[in-house]
């Protein structure tokens, strides 16, 4: 997958969580969390369906890498690249 | 329709045990997620704790007092739409005790406004206290105690006390003496957007969620009882039900912890300082209700939709749980409730324990089952003067009522106490593949929290079934 085909699949996967949430002014360095007004639940939505869509494990201790758009791409970029 | 023991297939890839809010949730997510789901639930119907009953054209809620805001968005996710519609506000809460009376709709707006005009206290002190509360989480200290965070905030201010504990001790039994964060989690979740309920009632709850979950392919069971989680080479495999085996690569236990672990399965599978833990978690106490139903064409006031009464001079979580509590909250289901039964229903619910009434011959159950509903009774006409002529039916539940129903351990309301938490998240590293869900820790108690907790434990299943 290319950066931006990672950002499209996260921006997806919140989309699913909250059809309402609004990306057009979305600081990609800034949490994700303030600025759509996700929860820890919300992360965990994140990372099921990456599992399920993708069957990526994605330990606890690495949900952190989750926080803004860019470090999820950067996270997942290594994992997704065959995909 | 749900399968007949007889139906159902010899191997799934997930068993649950137990149709309570916490094991129909888990079913549902893991089902989602493309797995094959057996559940298996020991009562007639689903639901668990979250259920109802009929007499004479009444229909009795039991345990749908009143869920925090954060069920709406909880439902949409985790169920479906047309769920998150029929969720409504209850608007009219009401104190009344020796200390004070006042109707609030339970949000942060309406209690910092009368914590300032009712009790006097300063903007300030009420702005830090909301902010501390619902800045804690889970990882902060947990030696705090309740009292003491009060005590920090409104030293001396027993009436300030009473209106932020009572409510959340009849929520989820817990005391002033349990972890500062488990009052501050819970009340964040309650007290900041009011409390809510389904309208239409529990029975429409939960016949909407068995819909969606045949939709997605959960087979589900009733009148099937487990007896053993089987296990082998330190892993589960199975189950045993009426003397049949059911082979799984996952089981989730639904039934309570203590059931889980000192009743399911065979204490041979645990290490030493497991079981140690597991002994010394303390269960949560159990309730008693009294059903009262308003004779067909009969009306009642509107005196508000959950009433905290006591005629206790103070606050006092022992004084809750007595036989003969003055304390109780009554909840009054208006034919809103259930649009189109025009029906009045109210329930009183107490805290209550166990042992009072695990003891008592047959006659002086009956007589102390009596007692209770005449008390009852007579309180509510503290509120609805006349209301004893208009009663058409009235029946008690006790904590031996919800143990027949649940089997959790003493007939345990709300789980266990923190520490359970912990045991119930550890089980899978104990027995690969062994999982619970349900109320445990005070804080993964109530509707809401059974849900998410739910959520939280299909996670751990899913990531163990793909690995
Ligand atoms: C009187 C009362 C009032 C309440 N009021 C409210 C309220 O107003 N708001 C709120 O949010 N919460 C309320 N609660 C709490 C809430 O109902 C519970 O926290 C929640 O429903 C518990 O869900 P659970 O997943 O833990 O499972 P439970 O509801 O405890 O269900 C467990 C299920 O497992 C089944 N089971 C157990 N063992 C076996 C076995 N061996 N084989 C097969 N099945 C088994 C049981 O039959 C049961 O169906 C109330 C509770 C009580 C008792």
């Amino acid at each position: 997958m290319t950066n931006d085909e990672i950002k499209d699949l996260v921006l997806d996967i919140i989309e699913g969580i909250d059809d309402e949430a609004d990306f057009a002014s979305l600081d990609p360095d800034q949490p994700l969390r303030e600025q759509l007004d996700l929860d820890s639940m919300d992360f965990l939505d994140i990372v099921m369906e990456l599992r399920k869509r993708h069957q990526l494990q994605i330990p606890e201790q690495d949900y952190p890498n989750l926080a803004t758009l860019n470090s999820c791409v950067t996270y997942l970029a290594p994992l997704l690249k065959d995909v | 329709m749900p399968a007949s023991l007889k139906e159902i297939k010899e191997s799934y890839d997930v068993i649950i045990i137990g149709s309570g809010l916490g094991g129909l949730t888990t079913a549902n997510r893991l089902a989602y997620c493309g797995h094959k789901v057996l559940l298996l639930e020991h009562h007639h119907r689903l639901g668990g704790l979250a259920t109802w009953f009929k007499r004479r054209g009444h229909i009795f809620d039991v345990s749908l007092h009143g869920f925090p805001f954060g069920m709406i968005k909880t439902c949409r996710k985790y169920w479906n739409k047309e769920i998150m519609e029929s969720i409504v506000q209850l608007p009219n809460i009401v104190f009344k005790n020796p200390q004070f009376s006042l109707t609030t709709t339970f949000n942060k707006v309406d209690f910092t406004k009368l914590l300032e005009s009712d009790f006097g206290i300063k903007t300030e002190t009420i702005e830090r206290f909301f902010t501390s509360v619902s800045s804690m989480n889970f990882f902060d200290d947990q030696s705090m105690t309740t009292k003491e965070l009060f005590e920090e905030f409104f030293p001396g201010r027993s009436d300030v006390h009473r209106l932020l504990m009572e409510p959340i001790t009849y929520a989820n039994g817990s005391t002033m003496d349990d972890p500062a964060i488990t009052y501050g989690i819970v009340f964040s979740n309650f007290m900041n957007k009011g409390v809510f309920t389904f309208s239409g009632g529990t029975d429409k709850l939960i016949g909407m969620m068995e819909k969606e979950l045949i939709k997605n392919g959960v087979t589900i069971c009733t009148n099937a009882k487990v007896d053993k989680i089987v296990i082998e080479d330190g892993k589960v495999c199975g189950v045993v039900v009426a003397d049949k085996k059911i082979t799984s690569t996952a089981v989730v236990s639904n039934s309570g912890i203590t059931n889980t672990i000192f009743n399911l399965t065979d204490k041979k599978h645990f290490s030493d300082e497991f079981f140690t833990k597991a002994k010394e978690v303390r269960v949560n106490n159990s309730s008693c209700q009294v059903y009262m139903g308003i004779k067909k064409g009969e009306t009642i006031e509107d005196v508000g939709d959950l009433l905290f009464t006591s005629t206790a001079p103070e606050f006092d979580s022992e004084e809750l749980l007595d036989l003969h509590t003055r304390s109780k909250t009554f909840s009054i289901y208006y034919p809103k409730t259930r649009p189109g039964l025009e029906r009045y229903t109210i329930v009183a619910s107490m805290n209550s324990r166990y042992s009072d009434w695990d003891n008592l011959s047959a006659d002086e159950y009956e007589k102390q089952k009596q007692e209770l509903i005449s008390r009852s009774i007579k309180d509510l006409e503290m509120y609805l003067p006349g209301v004893s002529a208009k009663i058409d039916w009235a029946e008690a539940a006790t904590p031996k009522t919800f143990n027949t129903y649940t089997l959790h351990t003493r007939g345990t309301s709300f789980g266990t106490k923190f520490e359970g938490l912990d045991v119930s998240r550890s089980i899978h590293k104990e027995i690969g593949g062994l999982f619970h869900v349900g109320s445990v820790g005070i804080i993964m108690s109530g509707w809401l929290g059974a849900i998410n907790y739910g959520v939280i434990v299909s996670n751990d299943v899913d990531c163990y079934l793909r690995a």
